[in-house]
């Protein structure tokens, strides 16, 4: 009960901040030169301008800025997102569509990356200063520099060309009718290099900051506590150290969930994997400004979630967090 | 029986420390039923020596030479893991900060029936009930509440009374405390030094405990041992070296410990420098989610210092005295109440207070920024308030010298000096200003004994020469007895009870005034 | 003094300096190996590496000559990395210093503008700023600084917070030194190492921004960027896959060293947290 309040209060405050972007989104896409019905008609091969006026005024585009603001408001807050000229859907219709492709591979991503960077983290750790603990931190140093779009490009030539283990993109095997558990794989194996792709910054990322979160818990009084009550160095890591010392590496989940879906465009697009990512890029490549101001209402949801959801998970690690001190 | 022999220890520090040696050829014994006290000022080596018994000696240090036995076993032949099951089971610690200590994530309960799950392989729900039973020796008040509490839910005291709790689970030979009670209030100090006294009696347990307060070992001690730079000086009968010392470093020790009586009183000046008139202040605590509950730190507080004289203001934590210091120097806004410096209220603009009311801090080195040359930071208030830049430095050079320093050690950063000679630099920074009122925020209380002397006898030393009026905040009655004229005692932000502080000694109005002069550590022995 | 002693003798540190002045050395000296513009025709397209010794590494579907674009690139690489970092860090110090230092309303304000940032994937607002305002080179390095500053906020915020509260800070304005004196001789010095170092992060990921835009095609096309081949390479991924390897491993050591540069000045001015203990 405590933690769901708590997350609640923090879902609330992030209600002015989602206003924020909301409103400064649009202020700044009425910058950009041309909107929906100059790329309109450039897809259409040209036309006079009374049509394009005709058309302005069926997309509302005639009226004053603060007007549409606040009409762009008021139907956001029914859910409505307007519609896409280029896709010629309502813009909720094309985001559905291409929403669980990213959710399916954050979530595989960040659990992959969030699983071995513990792990790493703590060998590295346990090991300070010796050959694991180099190896670790090195691997980690080359995996944060690496390109995501490079390596991903690098483990289609490896994997799927040259050894052909792995598909080299798309989401399922349009070539074959699979239903249920093969469906399933099919799927899972399409996701396994999108998701190394984009997990390995995030990985090293988190085992960096494991590692020395384990080696500052480690140097705390309540560890010597532990040790000076006779506990073996297992027991003092694991029931001791590990909770401590995971409780930055769960704050950083929730700094960097608009990192990781920002990471997804660029590999939704190396996989041709037909994402919310991709659809970004797409609408940015063909001036769909309406379907890119939903993205942007979307994603920024979807960050306000994530952070729910982290709120709740450290709330439950940490009972010093409490809705009164 | 013989429970603890430590011989001719000596144990290195890493290279590139500023010695070869932590402590050297240390030699202690420890007997069933008996309390050693282990005292020493920081750096003797008194933890060291702790940390090596227990086999937890910190990364770097390694045992160079000597012996250690338990009961008569030679600990160094131990392997790691024989050593491992040792600590809990047959020795124990408890350790001095109590806010820290224990895991900040994990029940009390949990963490207490982990003894006799570790070591005994009891059930949950059986070292359950010896945890529970161990909290209700400690005399915790609600001991089921505290077994599903979690630290954080605790105050200093209770946490301190869980840890010895948890050292004397398994009924150790040995139990090491490494200053228990340093970190705590006196009228809690005084409770824990009692319980541990009373356990120990009852188990018939060998404690080592380590301090660096002479009144502490006058309240505890059977034997003695003085610690300095790594050696031990002089060991014998705790009344011996307390009546009777011979190293002249115990006995410098001894001098500096403050007495808990007044000196005579002398004629204070009719007039008010400082009146302090039904001050309030209430703390809307600010939580991470942004819930608030009011704190009243100060209620209604009414005191006043004369001129040329020292008032001190005396509280355990909590009692809103350094609330009271931070609303005279105009770093806190009072809710209520006034604050009158000669006859004018304490004017809101920084650099006009900044000329009436000074303030000397509490932490030597959190006070000095360390980027900055310590003589700037002396003159940068006068050049701030229109004195020409050379004339301020010239001006600083002069107030080094008053305070006890080298002039020419303004041009040195703040990490050259020790911690006494820092505050002789605060000292300096905040007579630049020549201010009517000096508060002084504890600025002593982060300073060894010896050090402690010096820096107030400096203050009583410049009072005199200068004529200055004092605001004393301390949580230490005996330093209060040393250098001020008049007391007023504060708890939970109200003054209790104010007067000439030799008076208030003798004759305390206030039960609270009572059980803070009752809970001075040694007060039988060094009173007199 | 004895920081820069302590950063000599780190191996990883001068590693990632070695690397970092090589990058360095591409990018000033790009106009003396390679007069010629390198986004011009050179040869025949899909020349392997090595395959022609007017060519060392190559030449692109296009047939322009890898490594004179390798060397240009550089140049871009580091510009827009320095110049980026500059506005990140410049910014994310000034609304950190304020919100930390004035606390209050003035924080809360500044911080609720933080997190808008923080909560709009920054990719997406790079794509949105470069859709809004085109991709001429000197937008899409001010586009970088701009989604980038908010974590230097934060860190400088925190460190503010502290610092405000330490003695020294307080001694100061019971000398009734003005805010401004506070913050920038007192706050500012104290904060800054952790600042200076998280720069190296900030600069990494400018670089790597850049890269992706590049790789999707939506930075300069008139400027070599190593982001730009890899995306050129793509088409020819199954067969001359070493037109989007080459430049790949450009970049990857390029990061490589900014990151091993900023450890290295980590442990350097921070011993206490230096890797060990």
């Amino acid at each position: 009960m405590r933690v769901f309040k708590l997350a609640l209060r923090r879902l609330a405050a992030s209600l002015p901040t989602l206003l924020l972007i909301l409103v400064g989104m649009f202020l700044l896409l009425q910058l950009a030169p041309g909107d929906t019905v100059d790329a309109l008609m450039a897809q259409m091969g040209g036309g006079d301008a009374a049509l394009a006026e005709e058309l302005r005024r069926f997309y509302g585009l005639d009226l004053g800025i603060a007007a549409r603001l606040g009409q762009y408001l008021l139907r956001l807050a029914t859910l409505d997102l307007g519609f896409s000229a280029i896709y010629g859907k309502p813009v909720a219709t094309v985001i559905l569509e291409r929403l669980p492709a990213t959710i399916l591979l954050m979530v595989s991503a960040l659990s992959f990356a969030f699983f071995f960077g513990l792990v790493l983290g703590v060998i590295a750790a346990r090991r300070v200063n010796r050959w694991p603990d180099t190896l670790i931190s090195t691997l980690g140093l080359i995996f944060y520099a690496t390109p995501s779009f490079w390596f991903g490009l690098m483990a289609i030539v490896l994997f799927s060309v040259h050894l052909q283990w792995l598909p080299a993109g798309g989401f399922s095997d349009i070539t074959q009718e699979l239903t249920g558990i093969a469906a399933l794989l099919d799927i899972a194996r399409h996701l396994v290099l999108p998701t190394l792709t984009l997990g390995l910054i995030f990985l090293a990322i988190y085992l960096r900051i494991m590692r020395a979160s384990m080696l500052e818990v480690l140097s705390l009084d309540f560890v010597r506590t532990a040790r000076a009550k006779g506990l073996s160095e297992t027991r003092v890591v694991a029931r001791h150290v590990l909770r401590n010392a995971m409780l930055p590496m769960v704050t950083l989940i929730g700094l960097q969930a608009g990192t990781m879906l920002g990471g997804s465009v660029v590999v939704e697009s190396v996989f041709a994997l037909p994402g919310l990512g991709r659809l970004a890029y797409e609408s940015v490549v063909q001036r769909d400004l309406n379907t890119l101001l939903g993205i942007v209402f979307v994603s920024a949801l979807l960050v306000i979630a994530i952070n729910f959801l982290v709120d709740i998970l450290y709330a439950r690690l940490d009972p010093r967090i409490s809705a009164d001190s | 029986m013989r429970r603890l022999e430590v011989e001719g220890l000596s144990i290195r520090l890493p290279r590139g420390a500023d010695r070869e040696f932590a402590i050297q050829d240390v030699s202690l014994h420890l007997d069933s039923g008996e309390i050693l006290c282990v005292v020493g000022e920081s750096g003797s080596g008194k933890s060291v020596t702790a940390s090596a018994v227990m086999g937890l000696l910190a990364p770097g240090l390694s045992v160079a030479g000597g012996a250690m036995r338990l009961s008569g076993e030679d600990l160094r032949a131990k392997s790691p893991e024989e050593w491992r099951r040792l600590r809990g089971r047959r020795i124990a610690m408890v350790f001095q900060e109590p806010m820290t200590a224990l895991n900040p994530l994990m029940s009390v309960g949990a963490q207490l029936s982990e003894m006799w799950r570790v070591h005994l392989g009891l059930d949950r729900r059986e070292a359950e009930a010896r945890a529970l039973a161990g909290l209700r020796e400690v005399k915790l008040p609600d001991p089921e509440g505290a077994l599903r509490a979690f630290p954080h839910e605790l105050s200093g005291g209770q946490r301190q009374r869980v840890m010895i709790a948890m050292a004397l689970a398994l009924e150790p030979e040995v139990l090491i405390c490494d200053e228990p009670t340093t970190a705590l209030d006196v009228t809690t100090q005084a409770q824990v030094l009692a319980l541990i006294k009373d356990l120990q009696r009852r188990h018939g347990t060998a404690v080592m405990f380590i301090t660096h307060d002479f009144g502490v070992v006058a309240e505890i001690a059977d034997r003695v041992a003085v610690m300095q730079h790594g050696r031990v000086v002089e060991q014998g009968a705790a009344r011996d070296i307390l009546t009777r010392p011979e190293h002249p470093y115990t006995r410098a020790l001894l001098a500096a410990v403050p007495g808990a009586s007044a000196p005579a009183p002398r004629p204070l000046s009719p007039d008010a420098v400082l009146e302090v008139r039904g001050l309030s202040k209430t703390y809307a605590t600010r939580g991470l989610f942004r819930r608030r509950r009011p704190v009243r730190a100060l209620d209604g507080v009414s005191v006043t210092l004369r001129r040329g004289a020292t008032l001190a203001v005396v509280g355990e934590s909590g009692s809103g005295k350094s609330t009271l210091a931070r609303c005279v120097v105009g770093l806190l806004g009072a809710d209520g109440g006034e604050i009158v410096i000669g006859g004018a209220p304490l004017p809101r603009r920084r650099r006009e207070a900044a000329r009436l009311v000074q303030m000397v801090f509490q932490d030597p080195y959190a006070s000095l920024n360390p980027r900055r040359r310590a003589g700037a930071q002396v003159a940068q208030g006068p050049i701030a308030a229109g004195t020409p830049p050379g004339k301020a430095m010239e001006e600083a050079r002069r107030l080094f010298g008053l305070v006890g320093l080298d002039p020419e050690a303004v041009s040195r950063f703040p990490h050259e000096f020790s911690g006494g000679q820092r505050q002789r630099i605060g000292i300096a920074r905040a007579l630049a200003m020549q201010p009517q009122v000096l508060v002084a925020d504890e600025p002593v209380s982060a300073l060894d004994v010896s050090v402690q002397a010096q820096v107030l006898a400096l203050l009583r030393d410049l009072q005199a020469r200068l004529g200055l009026s004092i605001l004393f905040i301390t949580h230490d009655l005996r330093v209060a007895a040393q250098l001020c004229d008049e007391v007023a005692v504060m708890r939970d932000g109200a003054v209790v009870e104010t007067g000439r502080i030799g008076e208030v000694f003798a004759a305390p109005k206030h039960p609270y005034t009572r059980s803070l002069i009752e809970a001075i550590p040694g007060r039988a022995l060094l009173g007199a | 003094m004895r920081a820069l002693r302590a950063y000599l003798r780190s191996p990883p540190a001068l590693f990632g300096s070695a690397i970092l002045f090589a990058v360095l050395f591409m990018a000033v000296t790009a106009q003396w190996f390679y007069p010629n513009d390198p986004l011009g025709l050179a040869g025949r397209p899909l020349q392997w590496p090595g395959a022609n010794p007017r060519f060392p590494l190559g030449t692109d579907p296009s047939g322009r000559d890898i490594a004179a674009q390798l060397f240009h690139g550089a140049r871009v690489s580091l510009l827009i990395g320095v110049v980026a970092t500059a506005i990140a860090v410049l910014i994310g110090i000034a609304m950190g210093a304020v919100a930390g230092f004035y606390g209050g309303g003035v924080d809360t304000g500044l911080m609720r503008v933080t997190e808008a940032f923080q909560t709009l994937p920054n990719f997406l607002l790079l794509l949105v700023l470069v859709a809004v305002f085109g991709s001429s080179i000197e937008t899409v390095t001010i586009a970088i600084g701009l989604v980038s500053w908010p974590p230097v906020a934060r860190l400088t915020r925190a460190e503010f917070l502290t610092l405000r509260t330490r003695e020294f800070v307080q001694a100061c304005r019971v000398q009734g030194l003005p805010d401004a004196h506070l913050i920038l001789r007192e706050v500012l010095p104290n904060a800054l190492p952790p600042v200076i170092v998280y720069a190296s992060v900030v600069m990494a990921v400018a670089i790597l921004l850049e890269s992706a835009l590049a790789f999707l095609q939506l930075s300069d096309p008139n400027v070599p960027s190593w982001g730009n081949l890899i995306g050129l390479g793509r088409n020819v991924l199954r067969t001359e896959w070493y037109v989007s390897a080459i430049p790949g491993v450009a970049i990857l050591l390029t990061i490589l060293g900014v990151s091993l540069v900023g450890q290295g000045l980590n442990d350097a001015l921070n011993p206490r947290l230096a890797s060990g203990r």
